[in-house]
C-alpha cells in the first residue's frame, strides 16, 4: 500500500508518501518535519479536519457569528456537525471562545465562537 | 464642516491600519483612523478559515480571531476610530494634509494632520477587467463579495458553483461552499500551475473531489436572467481552442483572478503609484513622494500572510513616529531595484548603515533558491530560501552591517538566483 498524499498541517504542503513496512506498520515519507509523519498516519487511519462555519445569530449587525472546531474532529463527522451548527439560532451577547457546542458527537472537540458579537 | 486636527490619520480600520495606528498612538501621537464599515477589521471578519497568525501570535487563528486579538494585545483606548466614515478627499497645506470625510452621524468633516498613513487594501478583479465574453445574468460574483455575502450576511450565493482562478481565495470558497451544501463543479486555471497553495488544493479541491482545469479559461457565460452554464476552453500556444470547448451547466460564478490596491484616494494626493505593485512607490521610510503621506499593506502591495501586513504596517507605524519627531533623513537613501526573478521589491528605497527589511515576489518556483542583494557591483548579501514560489512572498531583512560602506546614491539590486 502506498498514498501520496499534501500535508495541510502548514503553508509547506509536503508531498508526502504513506506506506507500509514488513510489520504492516504505517510509514510516512517526504515530510520536512515531526508534525506531517503524524499527520500521514492520521490521514489513512483516521483523516481529521478542522472545521470553520457561521451561526445564525440575532445581531442587527451582521446575521451570522464566525466558528470553529477547538481541535480537528473526524473527516466523516464534517456534514453532521455541519448540519448541527446550521440549525442552531443564537443569542447575543457572544464572547470569543465560548462554546456553541460542547464534546460534538464524544469527539472531545466543542464548537466555540471566533467572534464578539455585542450587538 | 467639522474640523478637526490630530498628529496622524490612518485611512482604513483593516489589519494594516490598526499596526500603524497601535505604534503612532503608543508613541505619543494624536491618532485617529477612518473607516467606512461599520466595523474594524477590514477582511480578516470575513475570513472564517484557519491559518492567520502562525507568525506573529505562534498560533493558528481565523481571520475574526487574530483581528480581535491584535484589538485586545495592541491598540490603546486613546485612537479615535470613526466608523461609517469614507475619506474622500485629501489636499495638501503647507505642512499639514487635509483629509475630506462623509458619514451620516458626523456628516462632512475635514481633519488634518502631518502624517497619513494609507491603509485602504484592495479591489478584486471582476468580469469587465478579464472581459469573459457571453451574456450578462445574475450569478456573477467575485470570490471576496461572495465569501462577505455568505460569512457575514449569511446568503448563500447559488447551488451549482463554477471557480474561475485557482488563487487561494477561490479555493478556499470551493471547500466555504461545499460545506454550505452547494455543489462545486470545477475550478478553472488558465495557467498550467495552481496559483494557490499546494495545502488548499489537498483540503479544498480533493477532500470534496472538485476538479481542477488547468491551462483552461472560460470562453462564455450563458444566462438570460441567471447564469445557467459556462463554455470551458483549453489553452494552446497561449490562446484558448474554442473548437475543444466543452460546457458545463450551473447558476452562479466566481471569479478568483486576482488583487488590486485600491488607490483612487491616494491619486487624488498625488501619489505616484508603481506599475509593478499597483502601489505606492516609496521610500525607505515607507512614505510616497508626498512628504508626510505614507502606505502600508494591500494598498501598497498585495499579501498572502496577514503576518506580513501586520509587521510591515507595524514598521510603517514606527517611520511615522521618526517623521513626526523630526527624524527622518532622505538625502542618504538610494534606490532598490528588483533584479532576476522577482516581479518586484519593496520598499523602492533603502537606508544605508541601518537593517532595511524589504518584501518580494518571485517569478519562479523552486525547492530551493538563492537571493542576492548588489550594490556597486559588489554582493553585500546572499541568502538561501527553500520553497519559492509565485504564491508565497518573500520576506527578507539586510542587516545593517551589510549595508554599511555603500557609495552615498548607489543602488542596490536583488536578485533571485536559480541553484544548480
Amino acid at each position: 500500500m502506498k498514498k501520496e498524499i499534501i500535508c495541510i498541517v502548514c503553508p509547506v504542503g509536503c508531498h508526502l508518501l504513506v506506506g507500509q513496512d514488513r510489520n504492516k506498520e504505517l510509514t510516512v515519507s517526504g515530510n520536512k518535519c515531526p508534525r506531517g509523519e503524524v499527520y500521514g498516519k492520521d490521514e489513512i487511519l483516521n483523516p481529521q479536519r478542522t472545521v470553520t462555519a457561521v451561526a445564525k445569530i440575532n445581531s442587527l449587525k451582521i446575521g451570522f457569528v464566525p466558528v470553529k472546531t477547538d481541535k480537528p474532529i473526524p473527516k466523516a463527522l464534517t456534514n453532521k456537525l455541519l448540519s448541527e451548527i446550521y440549525r442552531k439560532k443564537v443569542e447575543l451577547p457572544v464572547k470569543r471562545g465560548e462554546y456553541l457546542m460542547e464534546n460534538f458527537a464524544g469527539t472531545g472537540a466543542n464548537v466555540i465562537f471566533t467572534r464578539t458579537v455585542e450587538e | 464642516m467639522i474640523e478637526k486636527t490630530f498628529d496622524a490619520i490612518i485611512i482604513g480600520a483593516g489589519a494594516a491600519g490598526m499596526a500603524a495606528a497601535s505604534g503612532i498612538s503608543r508613541g505619543g501621537f494624536s491618532t485617529a483612523i477612518v473607516e467606512r464599515e461599520d466595523h474594524i477589521g477590514g477582511i480578516l471578519m470575513q475570513c472564517i478559515h484557519n491559518g492567520f497568525g502562525l507568525t506573529y501570535f505562534k498560533k493558528e487563528l481565523t481571520g475574526p480571531e487574530y483581528a480581535e486579538e491584535y484589538v485586545l494585545e495592541r491598540l490603546d483606548d486613546n485612537i479615535k476610530i470613526y466608523l461609517d466614515t469614507t475619506a474622500v478627499d485629501i489636499k495638501t497645506e503647507g505642512d499639514c494634509k487635509r483629509v475630506i470625510t462623509y458619514s451620516a452621524s458626523d456628516g462632512i468633516m475635514a481633519l488634518k494632520a502631518r502624517a497619513v498613513v494609507l491603509a485602504m487594501g484592495c479591489r478584486e478583479r471582476n468580469r469587465g477587467n478579464l472581459g469573459i465574453p457571453g451574456t450578462r445574468p445574475a450569478g456573477i460574483f467575485t470570490a471576496g463579495l461572495a465569501q462577505r455575502l455568505l460569512n457575514i450576511d449569511g446568503y448563500v450565493p447559488g447551488k451549482k458553483v463554477v471557480i474561475i482562478g485557482s488563487g487561494d481565495i477561490g479555493l478556499i470558497m470551493a471547500r466555504r461552499l461545499s460545506w454550505t451544501g452547494s455543489k462545486v463543479l470545477a475550478v478553472v486555471e488558465i495557467q498550467p500551475h495552481p496559483s494557490g497553495l499546494p495545502r488548499n488544493i489537498a483540503q479544498c479541491l480533493d477532500d470534496f473531489d472538485i476538479p481542477l482545469y488547468l491551462s483552461h479559461t472560460v470562453t462564455r457565460i450563458n444566462g438570460r436572467n441567471r447564469v445557467s452554464s459556462v463554455e470551458v476552453s483549453p489553452m494552446e500556444n497561449g490562446e484558448p481552442d474554442c473548437s475543444r470547448s466543452f460546457t458545463l451547466d450551473c447558476d452562479t460564478i466566481l471569479l478568483s483572478v486576482g488583487l488590486v490596491p485600491e488607490n483612487e484616494f491616494s491619486r487624488k494626493a498625488g501619489v505616484g503609484i508603481s506599475h509593478d505593485t499597483g502601489g505606492a512607490v516609496i521610500d525607505a521610510d515607507m512614505m510616497t513622494n508626498i512628504d508626510g503621506v505614507f502606505a502600508c499593506g494591500n494598498v501598497l502591495h498585495v499579501h498572502d500572510l496577514v503576518d506580513y501586513v501586520t509587521a510591515e504596517s507595524e514598521t510603517c507605524g514606527r517611520n511615522v513616529v521618526n517623521y513626526l519627531h523630526g527624524k527622518i533623513n532622505k538625502e542618504t537613501q538610494g534606490a532598490v531595484v528588483p533584479g532576476a526573478n522577482l516581479k518586484y521589491v519593496v520598499p523602492n528605497k533603502y537606508q544605508p548603515e541601518r537593517e532595511n527589511h524589504f518584501y518580494m515576489r518571485p517569478l519562479i518556483l523552486r525547492d530551493s533558491a538563492v537571493i542576492e542583494a548588489k550594490a556597486g557591483g559588489k554582493t553585500i548579501f546572499k541568502q538561501k530560501l527553500k520553497y519559492v514560489k509565485p504564491a508565497e512572498m518573500i520576506s527578507l531583512k539586510i542587516p545593517a552591517a551589510n549595508c554599511l560602506g555603500i557609495p552615498l546614491g548607489e543602488k542596490i539590486e536583488i536578485g533571485l538566483i536559480e541553484e544548480k
